[in-house]
């Protein structure tokens, strides 16, 4: 079925173009918004950002493949990024690249057959005082032990908020995005 | 020198539940900067303050992103004729291995971060500043787009700023996960909905970047630390720390205010340390308010000083044969400011200070570089896109114990020709590491090539 933005995304993308003085500027939040919306970016919602924005299709797959970090249609529910540059690599990234393969019994790149876990390899996620140090979904897991990943991985699939979740302080009100913004600027706060 | 209860300026908070809310920052004296900027009148000629361009260049801010360059100096080089409106965007993208300072202050000090916007726009005379933050950091991005909504709520953004007559409007806007875009102008092609490909500079940025208007890009630290800037005056802030600038001169040197030293690798408390440029390598390494020593008391074998870009200093005592052929010692009582790093070599960068010990294989950790690099590079320019594929394919070969005599030299060659060849830096981000890591430790690449295997007895795997 093809892809259309329901109200609450419609609202952000219209206030978005407002935001830039190029309607163009808005794409890479328009497919944040998609990712929002649907769980992942595909390629009929790109032809409908395409068509929204004025642009050929063609660009925006363009534009689209160069960026590594928007979740695809194949992706599984948690997207496990195991940061694997020096610093971590330091701290010991391979262990953590070697008992996340060990728990969720797929190698790099691939999707448990639940389609509940994708293990990808990444490079630095900025947090390399803290190594070794994953990315699962949105949020961070920092100075990883084996024990830790077992507990975090056992979590997930009991579907529980992991133990060892590192973001630091929460928001009030958990994630907003644009939101609390938007009404912000329009007054509605 | 180690100054004793220094109180953090970028880190003020840092670290502590609700921090971030405009309430506590406000607490915290808040926003007085920006009322005491917004109160100089813009120069109707050119529509910026020149007075607070002064102020920041003679305070000697250097750039936190990586160049170290003079930010009044930058601001003094905005195409202030053009009749385009001018922009801000500012660097979040921080991406540079080693680096993780920004995040922490735009989780817990994103009030801070705004205000600096509100001095920077307002001096250069710009209605529209961009946050450019990478993909990855959600929930800082979050942070953001919340103290937004508060700045907007209480008037510190929007029209008529504290009553300016001046309209100021920020936007924070998400990446996805390119290094590339941490490069300015790749920046500014990401924030138009490009890919993240960086422009021919001259023009810079100043005079054409976002959406060909003359833009000013900073850094977070950058931007973050000019409210308390502008709170103590330039001649106070310019005598934080290291030698102060020398003013109007040519040359851009001094290193003052506060640094945010990202301790990574192998000392036993890795972490984010904030203090004036004046502090040793050694101290920063070893002093037990800081990296409290070597992990497990491993001795220590290297430092990349800024980041993973910069050349790395050899820290074993051990002499080498320089580049131009004398031998020569890297020494720990190094002032980690942006003129003693650079007279040492290598550069100070972001202030990623990487510590390797004795058990890392030099041939192993420059692969796991190669890597990072070959993946990011945005493939634009030949040498660069298939000049970190080369470096990975012939580093891969000798970690797997099939290289030759000839690749010592090919490594060496292949990093000679990437350098200074490309549209943006990224090339030379690979060549400095390159270069000084086969020089440095030439032995143990040699002995990888001519053994097939690592001189590093019982090596950490990479």
């Amino acid at each position: 079925m093809a892809f259309t933005f329901n109200d609450d995304s419609r609202t952000q993308f219209e206030w978005l173009l407002t935001r830039y003085p190029e309607k163009r500027a808005a794409l890479l939040p328009a497919m944040r918004l998609v990712e929002e919306q649907q769980g992942f970016v595909d390629n009929e919602a790109l032809d409908y950002l395409a068509a929204q924005l004025g642009l050929a299709p063609a660009c925006v797959y363009g534009v689209f493949t160069f960026y590594s970090h928007y979740r695809k249609p194949e992706d599984g529910k948690y997207v496990v990024m195991v940061c694997a540059t020096l610093p971590c690599a330091l701290r010991g990234a391979q262990m953590v690249a070697d008992t996340f393969k060990q728990e969720l019994g797929v190698g790099t790149g691939e999707t448990t057959a639940d389609k509940l876990f994708t293990l990808k390899k990444v490079e630095c996620l900025g947090s390399c005082t803290t190594a070794p140090v994953c990315q699962i979904n949105d949020d961070y897991y920092e100075n990883l032990t084996p024990e830790r990943i077992k507990d975090i991985v056992a979590d997930l699939k009991a579907g529980r908020v992991p133990r060892h979740l590192s973001n630091g302080p929460t928001l009030d009100g958990g994630r907003c995005a644009y939101k609390p913004m938007m009404e912000a600027v329009q007054g509605k706060r | 020198m180690i100054l004793p209860n220094y109180k953090p300026i970028l880190f003020d908070g840092a670290y502590t539940k609700g921090e971030w809310t405009l309430e506590r920052y406000l607490a915290k004296g808040g926003y007085e900067a920006a009322k005491r900027a917004l109160a100089m009148p813009r120069d109707p000629a050119t529509n910026s303050v020149p007075a607070l361009i002064n102020e920041v260049r003679d305070a000697g801010l250097r750039g936190r992103g990586g160049a170290g360059f003079s930010t009044g100096r930058k601001w003094g080089f905005v195409d202030y004729r053009s009749p385009k409106p001018r922009y801000l965007a500012v660097n979040f993208d921080e991406s540079e291995p080693g680096t993780c300072k920004d995040r922490v202050v735009g989780m817990y000090n994103p009030h801070m971060l705004i205000e600096g916007c509100l001095i920077a726009m307002h001096a250069v005379g710009i209605e529209r500043g961009y946050i450019y933050i990478r993909g990855e950091f959600v929930v800082e991005f979050d942070h953001l787009c919340r103290a937004c909504a508060e700045a907007y709520q209480a008037g510190f953004l929007g029209a008529n700023v504290l009553g300016s007559g001046h309209a100021f409007h920020l936007q924070p806007h998400r990446g996805s996960g390119a290094y590339i875009c941490g490069e300015e102008t790749g920046l500014l092609s990401s924030l138009e909905g490009s890919r993240g490909y960086p422009k021919v500079k001259p023009p810079f940025p100043a005079v054409e970047g976002a959406w060909g208007c003359p833009t000013v890009v900073n850094n977070v630290g950058t931007i973050a630390s000019l409210p308390y800037l502008v709170r103590i005056g330039a001649g106070a802030y310019a005598a934080i720390g290291a030698a102060p600038a020398l003013g109007d001169g040519p040359a851009i040197t001094g290193s003052p205010g506060s640094q945010v030293y990202c301790l990574s690798g192998h000392v036993r408390k890795p972490g984010l340390y904030e203090h004036p440029m004046n502090i040793t390598l050694r101290e920063l390494i070893y002093d037990g308010n800081f990296g409290g020593g070597m992990l497990d008391d491993i001795p220590i074998k290297a430092v990349i000083p800024g980041g993973s870009s910069m050349p790395v200093l050899r820290c074993d005592g051990r002499p080498y044969l320089a580049a131009d052929g004398k031998e020569s010692t890297d020494n720990l009582d190094l002032e980690m400011s942006f003129d003693a790093v650079r007279n040492a070599g290598s550069m100070l960068g972001s202030a990623a200070v990487i510590v390797m010990n004795e058990r890392v294989c030099m041939v192993n950790a420059l692969y796991n570089l190669a890597r990072f690099y070959r993946h990011e590079s945005c493939g634009q320019c030949t040498p660069c896109r298939e000049g970190t594929g080369w470096l990975e394919k012939i580093l891969g070969k000798i970690v797997r114990g099939k290289g030759g005599k000839a690749d010592y030299e090919r490594l060496h060659n292949v990093a000679t020709q990437m350098s200074g060849t490309t549209i943006c830096l990224l090339s030379d981000s690979v060549a400095m590491p390159v270069g000084s890591f086969v020089t440095k430790f030439r032995e143990e690449f040699k002995y990888y090539c001519e053994h097939g295997k690592s001189m590093v007895k019982d090596a950490i795997r990479l």
